[in-house]
């Protein structure tokens, strides 16, 4: 039965483990969970998910695989021995209580009644789908048939809210699916960060206390560092064009754990292409320009920049002055993505498309020409290789070839589209 | 079964689920990791649990520049040098320059403690990962003393996360998991009568009318949560206030009085005003 359980959450997308079945079925043994089935669900999610986000996937499948369930519970019920019953009443309940049930006939009487209820209402419930005990069992409750150990009553009330509780699934908003999360994301930048040292020293430096006591004469003299920090230096620029919205998760998602990766970060958007204006706030986008200009500028060659776009447009968006579809441009975006790329020679574009469709967009194969195919798909994959592209020397930086570029313009538009 | 069982207490409202999650984690001895919205009670959750079970409560709270060995232990290498060439006895000792961390002494204790490692996600993206061992044996090396420190009785775990980061894995499978979902009406009168039962009913109806209102606005950057809500029912008290005022039809206040406490920045606040202004444009 459990193992059915656990292979259908497998198969419904939770990712469960050996070991988190295991602890379910320890808890099980454990009777952290007695015969509510309300207990058991909350037993069951609290061992195997391990995020909200698959909350609901686990709704859906416990309904699933539970939903003849309810017919176990009633057999078990039905064939609670008598005897069982009977031991337990004197345990169990005062003398005021055992006599409330002789006046209802005895527990012989009791158990048929609970018997015929039962029966009742296993032919009830064939026709929807509700779980038994939702009027049936529950006048027992009342009269304090609730054996500890058993916990008929309760467990019947219990089961109708459970049913509701995985049947309601209020965490269908937290379940997105992603293939790509953000750690993985965050694990792919770590391979990014470069260690210096900055800031207070707190760090003890062992060489150096060496070095400065046998220089000293054997006189202690502590030497300390400051710790090393990431000192990575990021520019993003991400394009926030309509063409983008189908990627807006995934770009997000890069956003937030570049983020909390890199201290040293910018981030501009664009809409489509870069032309002379980028800005920071999109809620302000047409107040708040920052001129490309100023950017070029007031950032060193040590900052590594990335591009995040699709790079899907016109030909035209890019090779020509006044291409860009919302204003007039002076100058055609090449030129500025070519200056971007002199002001910052270590630079990777990431784009969201599926790379088998680049070949057939024009105006992606002129940014990949412009950029010196710096290109990579933003995928795990794409994102390694783009973090090595990013890694390299300042010198050895022979990626992006602004002569050929330059020509290409001059071309126009003609030449890129064959 | 020995083990005592959680049930809430006075001053915190449990829900069956959250109970139960508590309770599998103290009878199967596994640390608890609770995530929800801020607010929700989550760091609360382990000093009640150790309010209520009587035990001593340890509290770890993690920064982004926490490492793992901070909680277990620190060699202070620096004081031992500086003893040296003063020449003190004790440098002798290593084991007096070793700093126990918030770890060591949860597993110190003679009775078995309730242990919170608040805000785990702050730290680097390595700390669960470091902490594997430790949490699933109890126990790990001391380098500097060759000694190996084991706990006397496991720890009640209670890790916090606020999902900044993800966390691995191998960690989340050592741990049980339960998200706290932001209470419903009826518990959150629950919850107000905890901590307000002298409130009047009027009030209480309004007040959360009003803050279940603002909940719901759609887009609001930082929403109003169960710490919100009863730090501006304390102000509603402090100040007085006419329950009447509260009624969002009162046409001259457009938010609700005393809102600094329910929306924390002024993109929230402008936000809101633009919705009730519209929203009454509508009507």
């Amino acid at each position: 039965m459990l193992v059915n359980f656990y292979l259908a959450l497998r198969l419904g997308g939770v990712p469960v483990s050996i070991t988190e079945f295991l602890a379910l079925l320890e808890a099980l043994e454990a009777r952290l969970a007695q015969l509510s089935p309300q207990e058991f669900y909350y037993l069951a999610r609290t061992c195997l998910v391990k995020d909200e986000h698959h909350y609901d996937r686990f709704d859906q499948v416990f309904a699933q695989v539970f939903q003849g369930a309810e017919q176990l519970f009633t057999q078990l019920l039905a064939s609670v021995p008598p005897e069982w019953l009977a031991s337990l009443t004197a345990r169990v309940f005062s003398a005021e209580e055992q006599r409330r049930v002789a006046a209802l006939g005895g527990w012989q009487q009791l158990l048929e009644t609970l018997r015929a209820r039962l029966a009742e209402q296993q032919q009830a419930h064939r026709g929807g789908n509700k779980w038994i005990g939702t009027g049936g069992t529950s006048p027992f409750g009342a009269h304090g048939f609730n054996p500890e150990g058993i916990r008929v009553g309760e467990g019947n009330g219990g089961a109708k809210r459970a049913v509701k509780v995985w049947e309601r699934r209020e965490f269908r908003n937290f379940d997105d699916g992603v293939e790509l999360g953000t750690r993985n994301l965050k694990l792919a930048l770590r391979k990014l960060r470069r260690f210096a040292r900055q800031g207070a020293a707190e760090e003890l430096d062992l060489d150096g206390t060496i070095d400065a006591t046998a220089r000293n004469g054997g006189m202690l003299d502590i030497k300390l560092v400051p710790e090393r920090h990431n000192a990575v230096k990021v520019l993003l620029f991400l394009d926030v064009g309509g063409s983008m919205d189908e990627h807006v998760r995934v770009c997000e998602e890069l956003f937030s754990a570049t983020r909390s990766e890199f201290k040293h970060l910018e981030h501009f958007y664009f809409h489509n292409f870069i032309y002379e204006n980028l800005w920071q706030d999109n809620r302000r986008r047409f107040e708040a320009l920052l001129p490309t200009e100023r950017v070029l500028r007031t950032y060193g060659h040590d900052y590594r920049a990335i591009v995040m776009g699709d790079a899907t447009m016109s030909p035209y968006e890019i090779t020509q002055p006044g291409g860009s579809i919302e204003h007039w441009n002076t100058e055609p975006g090449a030129v500025w993505l070519q200056r971007l790329c002199a002001a910052f020679p270590r630079l990777v574009w990431l784009n969201p498309e599926d790379p088998q469709r680049w070949d057939y967009t024009p105006s992606l194969r002129i940014t990949r020409q412009l950029i010196g195919e710096r290109m990579f798909p933003l995928t795990l994959a794409g994102l390694d290789l783009a973090i090595r592209e990013l890694r390299r020397p300042f010198t050895a930086q022979g990626g992006a070839t602004p002569g050929a570029g330059a020509t290409f313009v001059t071309q126009g538009p003609a030449a890129g589209v064959p | 079964m020995s083990k005592q069982r959680f049930s809430g207490t006075e001053r915190y409202v449990a829900t069956d689920e959250l109970m139960m999650a508590v309770n599998a984690a103290i009878t199967l001895e596994r640390p608890l990791l609770i995530k929800g919205e801020p607010g929700t009670g989550k760091t609360q959750l382990a000093q009640e649990i150790a309010a209520a079970l009587q035990r001593p409560l340890h509290e770890w709270h993690i920064k982004s520049t926490s490492k793992a060995q901070q909680g277990l232990y620190e060699y202070d290498a620096v004081s031992r040098l500086r003893d040296s060439q003063l020449g003190e006895a004790r440098v002798h000792d290593i084991g007096n320059y070793i700093l126990k961390g918030r770890l060591w002494e949860a597993f110190e204790s003679p009775t078995q403690p309730v242990l919170l490692i608040d805000e785990i996600d702050k730290a680097d993206i390595e700390f669960p990962n470091d902490l594997l061992r430790e949490l699933d044996r109890m126990e790990f090396y001391v380098y500097e003393t060759r000694a190996l420190v084991k706990a006397r009785h496991r720890p009640i775990i209670i890790i916090t996360s606020n999902n900044e980061k993800e966390l691995p894995d191998a960690f989340l499978r050592r741990c049980f998991f339960h998200y706290i979902r932001f209470p419903d009406e009826a518990t959150m009168r629950a919850i107000v009568a905890v901590h307000y039962p002298q409130l009047k009913k009027e009030l209480l109806a309004e007040a959360l009318g009003a803050f279940f209102e603002v909940r719901a606005a759609p887009g609001l950057k930082k929403k109003p949560s169960t710490s919100e809500l009863l730090d501006w029912i304390k102000l509603l008290v402090a100040e007085d206030i006419d329950p009447a005022a509260l009624r969002s039809g009162d046409a001259k206040k457009v938010i609700p009085i005393l809102h600094g406490a329910l929306l924390k920045n002024e993109q929230d606040v402008h936000l809101f005003e633009q919705l009730v202004f519209m929203h009454r444009r509508a009507r």
